[in-house]
């Protein structure tokens, strides 16, 4: 699945993210940012979160910046559907 | 999961934090909003939260109702797909009306799910067909909504509710005569204060079995009201006790207190119990019909439990 423009999802409440997509050129993998208030402890599960998540999506290759304020996983994978479909990706992600 | 169905509160679908929060105010249903408290903007994220959420969040013993958009908007149909996958006890369909609520029936049925439909009346044309909405298949319950009503109506909403008397009584009624629950619409103050109270006193009079709120602070006061009080279910209880031993006896009618114990009695006593969350038992077989030209003792046999008869 290829992203056809840049799109956000989510918010900087408390419990929530702001997950922010953005087209990458074929080839260039996935570079995924992750910030969060509580990094030291669950910087790395967030990231397999994503990485999950983009698996399933079928993406390849983008640019994604998740900003966390404490959510839990299904927040997460949640903000960051809404972003891929938000950023063009025609089928719904399953 | 379906139990009790006395407090319904209103959760934002598209705020983690208080879809997190919901189920630990005591309400017996948590209804996951995607309608009015989502901006137009907002519909997709809350749509997939909430699905992602119903996965998720471990809401025990509450049921979960998701408040999809009316159909008649871009976004119903495309919630009400959404939520068939993810798997809430129930859909509030906003708008209810005939037409909806049997496309809304449909599409539940060929997914083959087991949700089921709280039709929420708030039109004028939804409230005058009250007992067509609740006959269709797979609604479970009829809920008022007296801000669009009103709205719909050119009524000015008030303190004592006048404007609504009629709706709430006709949602009632025809929720009873389709043996379905009847919600009432929820007070929009967020105060425990004197008009909160008078409120709830009018929904408990008038005969609802549930009612709405939109703040945490009204679930007990809920709870408490529209349960039965510790001498209604002892009462409850003897009226069966009476109604089975003549039934066991062969007789019609029986006294208790002094008062005349027949079908209806026995009907609300057994309504008593399982608003309580308490089993009134298997429905007394009526005693054998008389022989032919003897005088029949008990006039009709017990009501149906109506339980059970519906989803």
């Amino acid at each position: 699945m290829v992203l056809k423009e840049r799109a956000q999802a989510g918010s900087l409440e408390s419990s929530d993210c702001l997950v922010s997509v953005e087209p990458a050129g074929e080839g260039l993998g996935l570079q995924l940012s992750v910030r969060s208030i509580v990094m030291n402890q669950f910087g790395e599960a967030i990231r397999e979160v994503a990485r999950e998540t983009l698996e399933a999506a079928g993406v390849r290759d983008a640019l994604v910046d998740i900003n966390d304020r404490g959510a839990l996983d299904f927040v997460i994978r949640a903000r960051l559907r809404t972003a891929l479909e938000r950023a063009g990706m025609k089928e719904p992600i399953p | 999961m379906r139990g009790l169905r006395r407090s319904f509160l209103f959760t934002p679908g598209n705020n983690p934090a208080m879809l997190l929060a919901g189920p630990i105010f005591g309400a017996d249903a948590l209804i996951l909003d995607l309608e009015d408290a989502v901006a137009p903007g907002q519909k997709d994220a809350a749509r997939i939260l909430v699905a992602e959420a119903l996965g998720k969040i471990p809401y025990g013993g509450v049921e979960t109702v998701v408040r999809i958009n009316p159909l008649s908007t871009p976004y119903g149909e495309d919630d009400l797909r959404a939520m068939l996958k993810a798997g809430p006890d129930t859909i509030l369909l906003p708008k209810a009306e005939p037409r909806a609520l049997a496309q809304a029936s449909a599409m539940i049925q060929e997914a083959g799910a087991k949700t089921g439909i709280l039709g929420l009346l708030e039109t004028a044309l939804g409230v005058e067909t009250a007992f067509e909405c609740g006959g269709i298949p797979v609604v479970t319950g009829l809920f008022f909504g007296a801000e669009d009503f009103t709205a719909d109506i050119g009524a000015r909403r008030s303190a004592e509710g006048l404007e609504i008397l009629y709706a709430r009584q006709r949602v009632v009624v025809a929720a009873a005569a389709c043996a379905i629950d009847s919600i009432d619409t929820p007070f929009t103050g967020i105060d425990l204060g004197e008009d909160f109270f008078a409120d709830l006193e009018v929904t408990k009079k008038l005969g609802f079995t549930g009612k709405a709120c939109i703040s945490p602070r009204h679930v007990e006061g809920i709870n408490r009201a529209l349960s039965p009080s510790a001498e209604e279910i002892n009462y409850a209880r003897r009226v069966l006790e009476a109604d089975a031993e003549a039934t066991r006896r062969g007789l019609g009618a029986v006294s208790l207190d002094g008062r005349m114990v027949d079908a209806p009695i026995v009907a609300r006593a057994r309504a008593t119990l399982r608003r309580s969350g308490l089993d009134p038992g298997p429905a007394s077989e009526p005693a054998p019909g008389p022989a032919w030209g003897q005088t029949p003792e008990r006039a009709s046999g017990p009501t149906p439990d109506r339980e059970g008869e519906r989803p």
